[in-house]
């Protein structure tokens, strides 16, 4: 290792890196815990209702469930393909 | 009243084990008729760790299954006539603990028992959950680490759901952050989570932390619990956890790295 290393050396702070992962990863973890338990099943029943209709498959339809401290919102968001 | 600590962690290795023996031998040490059970089915370490390995006759499953009585399984500890140790049994049989036989044990300890420690195995199966099912109070160890505090996290989702207290929607769990293996070192340099990292992640009423040091590893060499190790910085910080957790107001130690003087430097590298 060269002087000039040396002195550069300045070490990527992970523990900070480790800290901003877990964050987001437990936030999410905490909202999924949260969630109904009739959620998936929600999910399929509309897929083969939305099914009946037009062409979509499993991965175009989101369903995506929030709560605040005082209000629940079930975002529901289907992708239709082009029609020609 | 009787109380009944889990000792859990979700995540294996982080010291659930070495925590146990220590506040179980701490609380007993305080005079307190103290009892600690290794649900560990099939892999039993509890015995080891506290040194009586060599005189286990029955075991918990042996209690459950009414092949032994509870007196005949428990052993007293030869240090400290207030502690006493119910081994896991060595059964390759999963299934072997029953919440009913498990509730039975509880009850009947309950009676004469101050303070029940439960030894929980890593994960979040059959041997886990019972564990944890009849608890009042949650030692949830966890260690500086992403993984650990992952696993933690998840931990609490099952304490706050799976339990007995929220099924009966009675009051929850009361839980607590034992952070294990610190090395306040690395901390300062960056490379390792801070107390307040894991207290932000987890939002966890912290009971204390135990320093990463070579007195565990003694300790379980020996069958002695670190917290007889007066001396030793971890004993010392279990004896800190069992004084808080009985609700003395003690200061926190260990967090920060011990300050060497010239000598220290000189002569401990």
């Amino acid at each position: 290792m060269s002087l000039l290393n040396y002195f550069k050396k300045t070490k990527p702070n992970t523990a900070k890196l480790a800290k901003e992962r877990l964050q987001i990863l437990v936030a999410h973890e905490k909202s999924v815990r949260n969630q109904p338990s009739y959620l998936p099943e929600l999910q399929k029943e509309l897929l083969a209702v939305i099914k009946k209709y037009v062409q979509v498959n499993q991965e175009d339809i989101a369903i995506n469930y929030e709560s605040d401290d005082d209000q629940e919102t079930l975002e529901l968001n289907i992708v239709l393909p082009d029609n020609t | 009243m009787a109380r009944i600590i889990v000792v859990t962690s979700g995540k294996g290795g982080v010291g659930k084990t070495t925590t146990s023996a220590a506040i179980a031998m701490g609380l007993a040490k305080k005079g307190h008729k103290t009892a600690v059970i290794d649900f560990d089915v099939g892999l039993r370490n509890l015995d080891l760790i506290l040194g009586c390995e060599r005189r286990v006759v029955y075991d918990f499953v042996n209690v459950i299954n009414e092949e032994a009585t509870l007196n005949q399984a428990l052993i007293k500890d030869k240090r400290c006539d207030k502690l006493f140790v119910l081994p896991a049994s060595q059964t390759r049989d999963k299934d072997a603990l029953t919440l009913e036989g498990v509730g039975k044990v509880l009850n009947e300890l309950k009676k004469t028992f101050k303070y029940i420690v439960c030894d929980s195995p890593a994960g979040i199966e059959r041997g886990a959950h019972l564990a944890m099912y009849f608890a009042d109070d949650a030692f949830v160890v966890t260690n500086p680490e992403v993984s650990s505090v992952r696993d933690s996290d998840r931990m609490l989702g099952i304490l706050a759901s799976k339990s007995q207290r929220a099924e009966k929607a009675e009051t929850p769990i009361k839980e607590y952050l034992l952070l294990t293996r610190y090395n306040p070192a690395r901390v300062k340099l960056g490379e390792m989570l801070s107390v307040e990292d894991v207290q932000d992640i987890l939002s966890l009423h912290l009971l204390g932390v135990i320093p990463e040091s070579q007195a565990v590893l003694n300790a379980s060499n020996s069958g002695t619990p670190v917290i007889l190790d007066e001396q030793s910085d971890a004993g010392q910080a279990y004896s800190d956890i069992v004084d808080r957790y009985l609700g003395e107001d003690k200061p926190h130690r260990f967090i920060d790295e011990e300050k060497k003087g010239l000598f220290g430097r000189l002569f401990r590298s």
